[in-house]
């Protein structure tokens, strides 16, 4: 589903070099690394952010690389959720179908859905300021949801959470896995966390990423 | 071994105290000399007089003029500057800062010297706006409310460009400050979800900076009001026509009205305090976001 073919990207003093790997439809795969080993300078060159030297990206067989990252169709979970601070939660998650061109009976429809399916209905009408960790990473990813992208990138989407709403996102994340039969890539440093929501693991290490068994 | 005492902390809260007070004092005093000096009387007077409430309305039509124009430039300049990196960007966010640095007298004259001896193709920037005006006259209809000059040095236009000039340069520094506050990542989400980078602007970005909006709209006014140098220079100060408060106050010193000149220095004061009450209204706003 998702192909990244000898990927290189050199952001002046700091480089990654040939970058390839594969994962296949409706996988929840982990990509894993220590701090500062460029794990997300990849996830967002997927997603369009970054400018890359060399290689390809490749979604359902088709050629992203040069595509805008609105027109990849990739549900992107920053680190630490990076919500919209002007708008209420409802608002964020209706706008990811909006922008699509749904409309707002649509937009509504699938706001309340997905709030219901990330159990965060009771927070629809709050602004992100306040908001614990947890709940602004269920709302980041109802954000990314919204639009039905068939990939979603997450870039540590547990790292700042306790040990209690860890456990609930993790549940949750498997659970919206297993209902909208997405793809997901999912970064971490966490080898635990790889264990415990990776179907297909990988390893950037020296540079390279490694299929981890 | 003895051990050695901690130093007073007195000396060093001393000095903060009073230098911070002696500052405060001096300001306050600056005000209070200026109140015990006109009445309301006095300002009364003064606003009976047909040539200041000319200038009063001119000075309230050019500052606000000149707060929109900063804005539209300032608010893009600023997301450029904050943005994007980009050869000699050092440079060129150091030239934005000129005006600032600049004598206003130099400021002025340069604007005359531009406008007047510059020539593009064949012609002074003058002549070309003479020209372009006198097109744009033909065109609106002769019961037109609004008529545009006959050219730019020494009048109306001139006054705008001279408080744009300065103002929009503090105005640049105030939305950089702004957008420098905004998490670029929050755009870098909206891309991709599918925007693109104007809606992306508008819908995340421009909501986030309403405040810092205001706040560089609110100081250009209050920096144009206060512009003195650079209108004299470039628009002169003539009665009825470009004369404006901060001019106002020089022709009446000059004519021996001190107490006409004070009475319209306390007009631009209470604007002055006004501003500054809103602008600190609207930080304090900004900084619970």
């Amino acid at each position: 589903m998702l192909k990244v073919d000898k990927l290189t990207i050199d952001l002046g003093n700091f480089s990654i070099r040939n970058i390839s790997f594969d994962i296949p439809r409706g996988k929840y795969a982990v990509l894993m690394g220590k701090s500062g080993s460029g794990k997300t300078t990849i996830l967002e060159s997927i997603c369009g952010l970054r400018n890359i030297k060399s290689g390809s990206i490749f979604i359902d067989g088709n050629n992203v690389t040069k595509l805008r990252p609105g027109d990849r169709f990739i549900g992107f979970v920053p680190q630490d959720g990076v919500l919209f601070s002007t708008m209420t939660v409802f608002e964020q998650i209706a706008f990811g179908c909006t922008v699509r061109g749904h409309s707002k009976a649509a937009s509504k429809v699938r706001a309340f859905e997905l709030s219901k399916d990330l159990d965060i209905e009771h927070l629809l009408d709050r602004n992100p300021q306040g908001l614990s960790g947890g709940e602004i990473q269920r709302v980041a990813l109802a954000r990314a949801l919204a639009s039905k992208p068939q990939l979603i990138c997450m870039d540590e989407p547990l790292s700042s959470l306790d040990e209690d709403s860890r456990e609930t996102v993790c549940d949750l994340i498997k659970r919206i896995h297993r209902k909208e039969n997405l793809t997901f890539l999912h970064i971490t440093h966490s080898q635990a966390e790889a264990d415990l929501m990776g179907e297909v693991k990988f390893k950037l290490s020296d540079g390279r990423v490694i299929a981890d068994a | 071994m003895k051990k050695k005492k901690v130093p007073s902390d007195i000396p060093f809260y001393s000095f903060m105290w009073c230098a911070g007070i002696m500052y405060f004092a001096l300001i306050v005093a600056l005000l209070y000399a200026d109140a015990s000096y006109t009445s309301f009387s006095e300002i009364k007077n003064a606003l009976a007089d047909k040539s200041i409430r000319s200038s009063v309305w001119l000075t309230f039509q050019t500052c606000w003029i000149t707060a929109v124009l900063s804005i539209l430039f300032a608010v893009p300049t600023a997301y450029i500057l904050t943005r994007y990196n980009f050869p000699l960007k050092r440079l060129f966010d150091s030239i934005l800062d000129i005006p600032i640095v600049l004598p206003p007298l130099v400021i002025g004259l340069s604007l005359l010297i531009l406008f007047n001896q510059i020539q593009i193709f064949d012609q002074t920037i003058e002549a070309h706006f003479k020209n372009l005006f006198s097109s744009l006259n033909a065109i609106l209809p002769d019961r037109f409310f609004f008529k545009f000059p006959s050219g730019v040095t020494y009048k109306v236009p001139a006054i705008i460009l001279a408080q744009f000039t300065v103002s929009c340069a503090f105005a640049v520094r105030t939305m950089r400050n702004t957008f420098e506050n905004i998490d670029a990542r929050q755009e870098e989400v909206a891309l991709t979800m599918g925007c693109n980078r104007s809606k992306a602007f508008w819908t995340v970005v421009i909501p986030q900076a309403r405040f810092g909006i205001m706040t560089a709209a609110i100081l250009s006014w209050a920096r144009a009001l206060g512009e003195f140098g650079p209108i004299l220079v470039f628009a002169g100060a003539t009665r009825g026509k470009t004369e404006v408060l901060s001019t106002t106050v020089f022709l009446e010193i000059s004519i021996g009205n001190l107490e006409g000149a004070v009475a319209v220095s306390f007009l631009m004061i209470s604007a002055a305090v006004l501003v500054l009450v809103i602008v600190r209204m609207l930080s304090s706003n900004n900084s619970s976001w």
